[in-house]
C-alpha cells in the first residue's frame, strides 16, 4: 500500500489535474456500470414484462375477485360499485346475523341495479364459486326485482327459499370485500361452514390436495427413471470416442428438436390397446387378443411419455459434467487396488454429482409443471395439477382459484429449490 | 383433442393479426360438423357477399371466449356454442345482444321469432341445429345388439370398453336413464344429492372400462379402430362416419341428450357487423335446411323441416336420421339449460374429483 508517506499521515492520492484519486476512479467506474446497466436493461425489462409482471398479476388474481364489488362494461370500460347497500348492511351487522327486512330490502336495491347493468349473472358466478347451485338465484330473483313489492324478505323467499341458507349469507358476506383467501382454502380442500369455521370439504369433492401429492410422486418417480436411463447413455457418450459420440449425441438431440406433440401422439400409436406394443404382444403369442395391456389413459402412459420426452433434460447436462473427467482418475485408482465398483463408487461418480443435480432439478420442475402429455395420454389417473388448473383456466373459467392452485404449486417447487440449496447447494449445479 | 386446441390457438393469433374489414371468423366443432357449416353457409355466404369466412375449431368454442374478451384482444366474430353456455356467456355479460328483427322471415312470411322453435332465439344467441348425445357402438365388435342405454353400463352382457365425454354434461343424465330414471325425471332426481350419488354410483360400474374423448371427431374413430366397443357421441359424427365413410357404426336412440348449438356473437368481436350478417344469413329456412343435408342434425327452424331431403351422397333420406323423427324421441331427454348452467361448475367439480379417484 502507498497511502502512508514519511511523516505517517496519509497522503491523499490525486489524479493529474487534482482530483481525489478515489472519487475520479468511483465516477470512470460508475459511467462503466451505467453502460453495462444498458446493455442488460432491455432484457431486464423483458423478464420484467414477460416474467415478473404476470406471476405478480396471478398472485394478486388468487387473493381478489371482484365478481361481487364491480361490475366493468366491457364496451365502454365504466367501472360501477355493485351490491353497496348489501355492502353497507353488512358493515353495520357483525358476521352470523340472521338477515333482516333491512338486509333483503338492500338486496332488492342491488338488484335493481344488476338488472340494469345486466350483471346479475356476475354476481351469481361469484357466489356459485363458493356455493354450488347460487348462480339462478341471482339471475332469477334480479328479473323479478322489478315487480317486487315490500316486504321483500318474503318477496325474496318466493322466488327461491333458498334465500334464507346461512351459508347463502356467509358467502355473500365473504364476496363483499374483493379480497379474500377463500381461493386458497378451496385449492387445499377445505372450505367456511355457515359459521365461519374452516372445514374439510366433503370427501367425494376432495381433489387438490391428492392431486398435488400425485404431481410430485409422479415427478420424483419420473426424475428418477431418467437419471437411471441418461446416466449409462451420458457416460457412454462422454467416453466413446468423438466421431462416435457425435452420432449418438445425434440420437439423444434428434427428439429433443422433435414437436412435443408430435412426439406423445407418438407414444399414443405406440401404447394404444390396438398400437404397435400390444399387437407385437399379441403376435408373438405373448399376450391374448382378450387381455391386451392398457398402457395408455392411465398413469403409465403419463409416466413412460414423460420420462422419454424429458430424458434429454438429463442426460445433456450430465455429459456436460462426464466429458472433461480426466480418465486417469479411474486409471490411478485401479492401480492403486480398487475393484472397478470402488474406482466407480468413490472417484467417477462423486464428480458428477454436480450434474446429477442439474439434471434432477430440471427434469423435476419441468415435470412438476407438466400439462399437454398427461392430457393426452393419462386419461381420467394419469391427470397431474397442471391439468386442473387448465381446466380451471379454459372450462370452469374460475380464474381465481386457478391462480390460487398455481400459486401453491410455486411456493411448492421454491420450498423444495430451498431444500436443494441446503442439502446439495446450488453452487454445485452445473448446467454446462 | 387437446392437441387440436394447442394448435388452434396458434392459428388464432394468427388470425388476431391478419383480420381485415371484409372477413368474419367463424368457431366451431371441427371434423364433419365444422365441414357441414362451410358447405351450407359459409361458402354460399361468401358467394353471395363477398366477405370472406375464416373457419376456425375448437373442442369446445365456449370455452376461449371469457379469455378473448377478459383480455380484450377478441379475434372471434361468430361462435357456435352449447345452449348452457350460451346462456351463461350472456348473463356475464360477453356477449353481442341479437336483434330478432333483422332475421329473415320464413317463405311463407312467418315471422322468425315465430318460426324458430321454442328457445332457439335467446337474447344473445341464435340457434342453428338441434344436436344430440347418443350412445353409439361397432356392430363388428360388438356381441349381440344393444337396444337400450342401460346396455351401455352393462359389461357383463356386453364387454368391451366405453368412450364417454370428459364431463358431467350428458354424462350424469345418461347413468341416472341406465339406472331406470324415466327421461321426464331426470333433473328433479338430479338436483338432489341422493340423485347425484346416484349417477356416481351408476358411473362407478363402469368407470375402469370408460376411455374419454373430448373433441366430437374422437368417439366416430375410437370406435372404427376398435378402441371401445360403444361411445357416447354426437349423432350427427356418427352419422356421417356411418353413411358418408361406410364404417359398420350404429345410434341406439334410447336415452339420447337433445340440444341447442347456437352462434353467437363475443362482445368487442372484430367483424361484428359482419358477424350480425353472416348469422342472418346463416339462419334462414333454406340454409338451415341445406345443413341437414351434410349432417344429421335438425334445422332449428320449423319452415326448414319441410325443405329437408336427402343426404350429400343423393340417396339417403335424411328425416329418419334426425335427432328430432318421432321414432327417435321415444325415450328423449332435452337438456335443461337452466339446471347446467347453475350447477355446471358444481358438478363439474364433482367429476372431477371422482375422475381423480
Amino acid at each position: 500500500m502507498t497511502d502512508a508517506t514519511a511523516n505517517g499521515k496519509p497522503e491523499m492520492l490525486t489524479t493529474a489535474d487534482g482530483k481525489p484519486l478515489k472519487a475520479a476512479l468511483i465516477r470512470a467506474q460508475a459511467r462503466a456500470r451505467r453502460r453495462a446497466f444498458l446493455l442488460v436493461l432491455p432484457l431486464l425489462a423483458f423478464i420484467l414484462i414477460t416474467f415478473v409482471m404476470p406471476i405478480g398479476q396471478m398472485l394478486h388474481q388468487s387473493v381478489y375477485n371482484p365478481g361481487f364489488v364491480m361490475h366493468e362494461d366491457i364496451g365502454s370500460g365504466k367501472r360501477t360499485p355493485i351490491m353497496t347497500n348489501l355492502k353497507v348492511w353488512f358493515d353495520e351487522n357483525p358476521a352470523g346475523t340472521e338477515p333482516d327486512e333491512a338486509a333483503f330490502a338492500a338486496l332488492h336495491e342491488d338488484m335493481l341495479l344488476l338488472r340494469e347493468l345486466r350483471a346479475p349473472g356476475q354476481v351469481g358466478t361469484r357466489v356459485n364459486y363458493e356455493r354450488g347451485g347460487s348462480r339462478s338465484m341471482f339471475t332469477k330473483a334480479a328479473r323479478r326485482a322489478e315487480r317486487m313489492d315490500p316486504p321483500y324478505k318474503e318477496a325474496f323467499l318466493d322466488v327461491d327459499e333458498e334465500w334464507a341458507d346461512p351459508e347463502l349469507w356467509r358467502v355473500m358476506r365473504d364476496a363483499s370485500s374483493a379480497y379474500t383467501f377463500n381461493f386458497y382454502l378451496a385449492a387445499l380442500d377445505r372450505s367456511k361452514n355457515a359459521d365461519g369455521e374452516i372445514v374439510s370439504v366433503d370427501e367425494n369433492r376432495q381433489i387438490y390436495i391428492k392431486l398435488f401429492t400425485r404431481t410430485l410422486f409422479l415427478s420424483v418417480l419420473i426424475t428418477f427413471l431418467t437419471f437411471l436411463l441418461g446416466y449409462p447413455i451420458a457416460h457412454l457418450l462422454a467416453t466413446l470416442p468423438l466421431r462416435y459420440s457425435n452420432l449418438l449425441m445425434i440420437f439423444v438431440l434428434l427428439p429433443f428438436w422433435t414437436s412435443l406433440l408430435v412426439r406423445t401422439t407418438s407414444w399414443m400409436v405406440l401404447l394404444q390397446s390396438q398400437g404397435v406394443v400390444n399387437d407385437a404382444l399379441v403376435g408373438m403369442g405373448i399376450l391374448g387378443d382378450d387381455n391386451r395391456l392398457q398402457m395408455m389413459y392411465n398413469q403409465i402412459g403419463t409416466v413412460v411419455a414423460m420420462t422419454h420426452i424429458l430424458l434429454p433434460f438429463m442426460v445433456l447436462p450430465l455429459y456436460s459434467v462426464m466429458r472433461p473427467i480426466n480418465p486417469s482418475y479411474v486409471r490411478a485408482a485401479r492401480s492403486l487396488g480398487a475393484t472397478s465398483w470402488t474406482a466407480f463408487r468413490r472417484i467417477y461418480f462423486p464428480q458428477t454429482v454436480p450434474g446429477i443435480g442439474a439434471g434432477a432439478l430440471l427434469v423435476f420442475i419441468l415435470a412438476v409443471g407438466y400439462y399437454i402429455t398427461p392430457a393426452l395420454v393419462g386419461g381420467a389417473d394419469g391427470q397431474l395439477i397442471s391439468n386442473l388448473i387448465a381446466f380451471h383456466m379454459q372450462n370452469s373459467l374460475n380464474w381465481s382459484l386457478a391462480a390460487a392452485l398455481a400459486a401453491l404449486l410455486l411456493a411448492g417447487i421454491l420450498i423444495l429449490y430451498w431444500l436443494y440449496d441446503r442439502l446439495i447447494g446450488i453452487d454445485n449445479l452445473k448446467l454446462g | 383433442m387437446k392437441l387440436k386446441s394447442v394448435l388452434m390457438a396458434t392459428a388464432l393469433t394468427g388470425v388476431a393479426f391478419g383480420a381485415q374489414a371484409q372477413e368474419v371468423t367463424v368457431m366451431s366443432w371441427g371434423g364433419a360438423y365444422t365441414k357441414s357449416q362451410v358447405e351450407a353457409y359459409h361458402k354460399p355466404f361468401t358467394a353471395e357477399t363477398g366477405i370472406k369466412v375464416n373457419s376456425v375449431d375448437a373442442d369446445n368454442p365456449a370455452t376461449p371466449i371469457k379469455a378473448q374478451v377478459e383480455a380484450g384482444n377478441v379475434s372471434i366474430d361468430v361462435a357456435d356454442v352449447e345452449f348452457s353456455d350460451a346462456v351463461r356467456l350472456c348473463d356475464e355479460g360477453l356477449l353481442e345482444p341479437i336483434d330478432h328483427g333483422m332475421l329473415p322471415a320464413a317463405p311463407d312470411g312467418t315471422a322468425a321469432t315465430d318460426d324458430f322453435i321454442e328457445g332457439a332465439l335467446q337474447d344473445c344467441a341464435v340457434a342453428n341445429i338441434v344436436w344430440s348425445t347418443v350412445m353409439a357402438y361397432n356392430s363388428e365388435n360388438v356381441d349381440g345388439t344393444p337396444t337400450t342405454i342401460a346396455d351401455f353400463f352393462d359389461t357383463g352382457k356386453f364387454p368391451g370398453k366405453r368412450g364417454l365425454r370428459k364431463s358431467a354434461k350428458a354424462t350424469l343424465e345418461m347413468a341416472l336413464m341406465a339406472d331406470g330414471v324415466p327421461a321426464g325425471e331426470v333433473y328433479d332426481v338430479l338436483e338432489t344429492d341422493e340423485g347425484i350419488d346416484r349417477a356416481f354410483t351408476k358411473l362407478d360400474t363402469i368407470k375402469d372400462d370408460i376411455v374419454w374423448w373430448e373433441a366430437g371427431a374422437q368417439p366416430p374413430q375410437l370406435l372404427a379402430d376398435g378402441e371401445v366397443v360403444m361411445s357416447t357421441a354426437y349423432n350427427g359424427r356418427i352419422f356421417n362416419a356411418a353413411v358418408g365413410e361406410g364404417q359398420p357404426l350404429e345410434i341406439v336412440w334410447d336415452g339420447q341428450i337433445l340440444d341447442f348449438d347456437l352462434f353467437v356473437v363475443p362482445k368487442g368481436a372484430p367483424n361484428k357487423d359482419a358477424a350480425m350478417k353472416f348469422i342472418a344469413f346463416s339462419t334462414d329456412t333454406k340454409r338451415l335446411a341445406d345443413q341437414a343435408s351434410w349432417i344429421s342434425y335438425g334445422p332449428a327452424r320449423k319452415s326448414s323441416g319441410a325443405m329437408v331431403g336427402l343426404y350429400s351422397d343423393g340417396k339417403t333420406e335424411m328425416a329418419p336420421h334426425m335427432p328430432t323423427a318421432a321414432a327417435n324421441l321415444e325415450n328423449a331427454l332435452v337438456n335443461n339449460f337452466e339446471f347446467w348452467v347453475d350447477m355446471d361448475a358444481e358438478l363439474n367439480e364433482r367429476f372431477n374429483a371422482w375422475l381423480a379417484n
